[in-house]
């Protein structure tokens, strides 16, 4: 178990090495920073005065090795937009993304394991075919139209939710329930074939023989073994939701760690950029792990390997 | 974009429908003026930003020395008293007594000396160091009077010190460090702030100890909460559920859907932009391109219809400025102007005259309206240009702009809503950057209209400028642009054509 974790550790680390180099070559590629942060309306006077004051004028690679070594000690330097440091800026809104991300994961949970099991229960029967048409439609669904359907309906129309923001509990329900339907289908549809999987096994025609209840063997036994791949997707998808919930952020102007990571890519502002790439793939790589160990809880063959 | 055009009407649609169902209640009984707007401020300090909106944001929570009326726009007294210029370089300013900052401090030539001399020392690093290069320093000559040495004659010298010259508090800033400033900023203008969010919102309210007798007026209403909402259909969704009370640059196309409305109120008014199509006459993109041809340049003039694009794009009252410039400014006399009317059959003849009686390929780049791009691509398809639009992004086709890659280009200007051409015209034909026409004659012109003060000399140079400019046909004015407002009912607001709302001026039916 432990070699497993320091494995997986191990490789989380060259990852998340990766990830620097290549989130400071790729904002490097995108553009001049100096014209970015003078803004529209700058005269080239402007442009040359702000690449000096900033030391844009330095070589990459020198820019380079500062920033790694400052980033390694967490210090990720200052803003050029919002003249305040990184770190801060990031601590400010990855609660708004984590609360979100946690908010959407819930919700989806609650959603498809239940809607899963009924549908691998009832296996080939319209209920079966409900939920997979379900899970069809959302997958289709652009997140930004549901959002928008939602705003009318449950904003505008009615007028129970506010619309955009943060400022209560409330604000979180519309986004959540949109970012939840991004992972709803494929954990749906990951329950139900791991279900039914576990349904037609040995084990559990063996329970039915000895007389346990129906309630029993599909929660008790045949859930824990269909769980196995569900908990690593989840894990997964949350990683997903952190990271890729930009759109959501951007329609429903909470402003998170997805939001700024926007906002930065298109002034440049590279500081933040490479924070945020850092920082996402960081929890990304942290929830990898973690669902590996859970994994390696759920099943014991995994621990070995 | 696309997308969310339909979107945005849908939406309307939607609002139209049930427009009973959502009651008009707009904070009048909180007394809050809620205000969206998309352009989120990253640091509310004036001087480290270069969007609109923070112009907005600081004409409402700090003062300048001078004041510019918004419906003479004559440069009148706020907290200077009066003003003498002993010299083309020099200007001293008297100032005015009492005032106080929002921290209590009382309001001295310390604060105007402290905040001249460090936003005009490059290494301030702030965000538009042409706004504040022409001040050499700034020296007190007494506890309520300060001498400003000017590095040349600025003839828009008290424009600028009206819309971008706030005053800093030196004893708070000071303390408090840049940073401290940016979260909790302090002004001496008739709204203080109370709460920043950077990048989210920021709260204002109402000072009470602002100063009496202040043209800007002691604020109606008590508070104001401006929340930045990215995305232009959720702004609207919130404004069509009055969890909103103001938004602008709302699409021109949902003007007549949100005046039927009957709890908000869309209006236009035109603003001191101007949309312009550059050309590269100077065959920066390469010698002997097309455009270097001045047949071909006047024929690209000819080509579009530029008022058609007024009155059914733009709207409300967009016009098709003469001379590259806007209208009432200083120096945009239009009389000087070479006047190209619609005539595509010119045009075509105009391109075979100049060898390309079969057009010729251009890419036309553009991060304004796409449908204002398209306009103008349909126009030189129509006489033989095969024109492919380029959309990009603002900052990235700046960039194109100032490298000098850019054949062809439509964006727009603002002067800072400086009333004076000396904000507009150097900055396209000066020789630098931007400069697609590299014509010496032009750039001594605008040399000697920027640095005298002598109107007559101005007015003779800029005449110059503008007679060469659209002789050659070196840079296409297209047209004036429109800001549209959306507001509740309940809300009596004015716009100006500078593109400053004055909340201050705003208050409750």
């Amino acid at each position: 178990m432990l070699l497993l974790i320091a494995r997986r550790l191990g490789l989380g680390l060259l990852v998340a090495l990766t990830v620097m180099t290549l989130a400071f070559m790729l904002t490097r590629l995108s553009g001049d920073l100096a014209i970015s942060i003078a803004g529209p309306s700058a005269t080239q006077a402007d442009v040359e005065i702000i690449r000096k004051a900033y030391g844009l004028d330095r070589p990459l690679y020198v820019q380079f090795f500062s920033w790694v070594g400052r980033a390694m000690v967490g210090d990720f330097g200052q803003s050029y937009f919002f003249k305040d440091s990184v770190s801060n800026l990031i601590a400010k809104r990855l609660p708004i993304t984590l609360t979100l991300g946690l908010v959407g994961l819930s919700l989806a949970l609650i959603i498809s394991i239940p809607l899963g099991i009924l549908a691998a229960v009832r296996e080939n029967t319209w209920l079966d075919r409900g939920v997979t048409m379900f899970t069809m439609v959302g997958q289709a669904i652009p997140s930004f139209w549901l959002a928008l359907i939602l705003m009318i309906v449950l904003g505008l129309n009615l007028g129970i939710l506010p619309i955009s923001g943060t400022g209560t509990w409330q604000h979180f329900v519309m986004p959540g329930i949109v970012l939840a339907f991004t992972a709803i289908p494929a954990l749906t549809r990951l329950t139900r074939s791991g279900m039914i999987e576990a349904m037609a096994s040995d084990y559990i025609r063996t329970a039915r023989a000895k007389g346990l209840s129906r309630a029993r063997i599909i929660f008790k036994h045949a859930l824990r073994n269909a769980a196995i791949p569900v908990v690593s997707i989840a894990a997964v998808q949350l990683g997903f939701m952190l990271g890729g919930s930009i759109v959501i952020e951007t329609v429903f102007a909470l402003h998170g760690v997805g939001y700024l990571g926007w906002e930065s890519i298109a002034k440049n502002d590279f500081p933040v950029v490479q924070a945020v790439v850092l920082v996402l793939a960081a929890i990304y790589i942290g929830l990898t792990l973690l669902s590996d160990i859970l994994n390696a809880l759920l099943d014991p063959r995994l621990r070995t390997g | 974009m696309g997308v969310q055009l339909r979107f945005g009407a849908a939406i309307l649609a939607a609002a139209l429908v049930g427009a009973g169902a959502s009651p008009a209640l707009a904070q009048k009984s909180a007394d809050t003026l809620r205000i969206t707007m998309r352009d989120a401020l990253p640091n509310v300090d004036p001087y480290y930003n270069n969007l609109r909106t923070g112009v907005v944001m600081h004409h409402q929570a700090w003062d300048g020395l001078v004041y510019r009326n918004p419906e003479t726009f004559k440069n009148e007294p706020l907290l200077a008293t009066e003003w003498k210029l002993p010299d083309s370089t020099t200007i001293e300013f008297t100032l005015r007594p009492g005032v106080k900052f929002h921290d209590g401090s009382a309001f001295t030539a310390d604060d105007v000396v402290y905040t001249l001399n460090l936003v005009s020392d490059p290494a301030s690093k702030v965000s538009t160091p042409a706004n504040y290069n022409w001040i050499e320093k700034a020296e007190k000559t007494g506890d309520l009077s300060v001498r400003v040495k000017l590095k040349r004659p600025t003839p828009a010298a008290l424009d600028y010190f009206a819309m971008v010259v706030p005053i800093y508090p030196k004893a708070y800033r000071e303390k408090v460090g840049a940073e401290g400033y940016a979260k909790a900023p302090v002004g001496t203008g008739p709204y203080k702030i109370t709460k920043v969010e950077a990048g989210a919102s920021i709260d204002f309210e109402r000072f009470e100890d602002y100063w009496a007798g202040s043209p800007k007026g002691k604020p109606a209403i008590k508070k104001m909460s401006v929340r930045f909402v990215p995305d232009a259909t959720t702004e609207m969704t919130e404004l069509l559920a009055s969890r909103a009370d103001w938004i602008w640059n709302m699409n021109p196309d949902q003007f007549e859907n949100v005046n039927k409305l009957p709890h908000i109120a869309a209006v236009r008014k035109e603003s001191m932009r101007v949309g312009y199509l550059s050309l590269d006459a100077a065959g920066r993109t390469g010698a002997d391109n097309p455009i270097t041809k001045l047949k071909v340049r006047q024929a690209i003039w000819h080509a579009i219809d530029r008022q058609a694009m007024a009155d059914k794009l733009v709207t409300g009252g967009s016009r098709v400025p003469a001379a590259p410039c806007f209208p009432t400014q200083f120096g945009c006399n239009g009389e000087a102007a070479t006047i190209y009317d619609y005539n595509p059959a010119k045009a075509k003849q105009l391109l075979a005259e100049a060898g390309y009686p079969d057009g010729f390929d251009l890419e036309v780049a553009s991060y304004v309206l796409p449908q204002w791009g398209s306009a103008v691509q349909n126009y030189l398809i129509a006489v033989g240009i095969r024109a492919k639009l380029n959309q990009l992004q603002t900052a990235a086709l700046i960039q194109k702009a100032k490298a000098g890659e850019l054949r062809t280009y439509i964006g727009s200007w603002g002067s800072y809503s400086i009333n004076d051409v000396s904000a507009f015209m150097p900055n396209f034909l000066d020789g630098g950057a931007d400069d697609y026409a590299r014509d010496p004659d032009v750039q001594k012109w605008l040399i000697e209209g920027g640095s005298s003060i002598d109107p007559e000399v101005r007015n003779k140079a800029y005449s110059a400028v503008i007679q060469r400019v659209t002789q050659q046909a070196y840079f296409a004015p297209l047209h004036t642009y429109v800001t549209t407002y959306g507001y509740s009912k309940q809300l009596d607001f004015t716009p100006y054509s500078d593109e400053l709302p004055r909340f201050y001026l705003a208050k409750w039916k």
